[in-house]
């Protein structure tokens, strides 16, 4: 049962401490994932393409589907109710500080400490989204393991030549501003095809 | 109108919104807009704007922050309650079915192939989402040093990312505090 406050009060620390929203949780979510040993990074990154591809925000989706994979040992009913505690966990602290933030509302607008502390943020969740990416793309081309002769074995493998294709492909399809669900079907048959054609 | 209907009608936009809206955050905004603002006038564009620059200065997701804040100014606490959880719940619904047939279905060869090259794909849409960061932030020394600091921190040391996330915001608090000093002179 400690499972469901831990699942809890781990996606309230994640929604109290992440601006900006969106990505910007990742690194954070990342972190507190595999620490518990919740999911691998494989299944985090595949879960980004699933949270693109329905509707709603990335943070409530993640925080929904990690508590059903948590819970989901204790069956359907500890799958709801894990969803359950981390979707409150991740919602509660925003709620909160939006109602006082309402209600001293032009305080909070011109407080030099907020307007001092964004001055960091906001640059910070550049460099956290870059680090974000680094350990995506080990996990992309460096499946068998950060080292050299990981390095090795990958390069030696069609299949490295195949991803950098379709990441590249990708690239250039997301900055012509095509929806990400195409994208993420593309990228989706491209994996199939790459799959079986080796 | 009373405000009990204020509420039922501020539960239902949002949950369309929650439904409707792919990628969350920002994606919402023109759809407050046009429902909250056009369509019902329960507030103005103006405040539209206070409530980007107070979602993006406060912690938690884009769109849990509006839909609290709009429910808030329209209908008080419960305003605040039924919008928040009527912008939740399709998300919470639909991702919990999903997980239950991502479990069945993880095991099946083409499904694992397929996820290997979407991740190869959503690498791609991180890098577009850095690059509207980018774009976004500051362009200052502080803010150059900054994306730097905490890039290198979390990337290639094992350091806690909540202290990389607290020590930027001390950081820039100190930096503008030395500002305002300067320009007091």
């Amino acid at each position: 049962m400690m499972v469901f406050l831990d699942l809890f009060l781990t996606f309230f620390k994640i929604g109290a401490f992440t601006f900006g929203g969106g990505y910007a949780m990742l690194p954070l979510m990342q972190e507190e994932v595999l620490a518990h040993k919740w999911m691998e990074l494989s299944s985090v990154v595949n879960f980004i393409a699933v949270s693109e591809s329905t509707p709603g925000p990335f943070a409530i989706n993640m925080a929904t589907y990690v508590g059903s994979e948590v819970g989901g040992e204790f069956g359907i009913a500890g799958s709801i109710f894990g969803s359950f505690c981390a979707t409150l966990g991740v919602v509660l602290p925003s709620f909160v500080v939006i109602l006082i933030v309402a209600k001293c509302f032009e305080r909070f607008k011109n407080s030099f400490v907020v307007k001092g502390c964004m001055t960091g943020l906001k640059p910070a969740v550049v460099g956290l989204i870059g680090s974000a990416i680094i350990s995506v793309a080990l996990t992309v081309f460096l499946p068998s393991g950060v080292s050299m002769a990981g390095l090795m074995a990958s390069i030696k493998d069609v299949a490295f030549y195949c991803y950098l294709v379709i990441f590249a492909l990708c690239t250039v399809l997301a900055f012509k501003k095509v929806h990400p669900i195409i994208i993420i079907i593309l990228a989706a048959v491209l994996g199939i095809v790459t799959g079986y054609v080796l | 109108m009373n405000k009990f209907s204020k509420i039922l009608q501020l539960f239902v936009v949002f949950l369309k919104i929650g439904a409707f809206t792919f990628g969350g955050g920002y994606a919402m905004i023109p759809i407050i807009q046009k429902e909250i603002v056009e369509k019902k006038k329960w507030i103005t564009d103006d405040d539209i704007l206070e409530i980007i620059a107070i979602a993006e200065s406060t912690p938690g997701p884009i769109a849990i922050n509006s839909a609290t804040f709009v429910g808030y100014r329209v209908a008080g606490f419960f305003g605040a309650f039924f919008s928040t959880l009527g912008v939740v719940l399709p998300s919470f619904v639909i991702i919990l079915l999903i997980s239950f047939v991502l479990r069945e279905f993880q095991s099946i060869k083409a499904v694992q192939y397929a996820f290997n090259g979407i991740r190869a794909g959503v690498l791609a849409l991180l890098i577009k989402a850095l690059v509207g960061m980018y774009k976004k932030a500051p362009k200052n020394v502080v803010s150059y040093i900054v994306i730097a600091a905490s890039f290198i921190i979390t990337a290639f040391f094992d350091i806690n990312v909540l202290f990389v996330i607290i020590g930027c915001a001390v950081f820039g608090l100190i930096t503008s505090l030395i500002a305002k000093r300067r320009a007091e002179k």
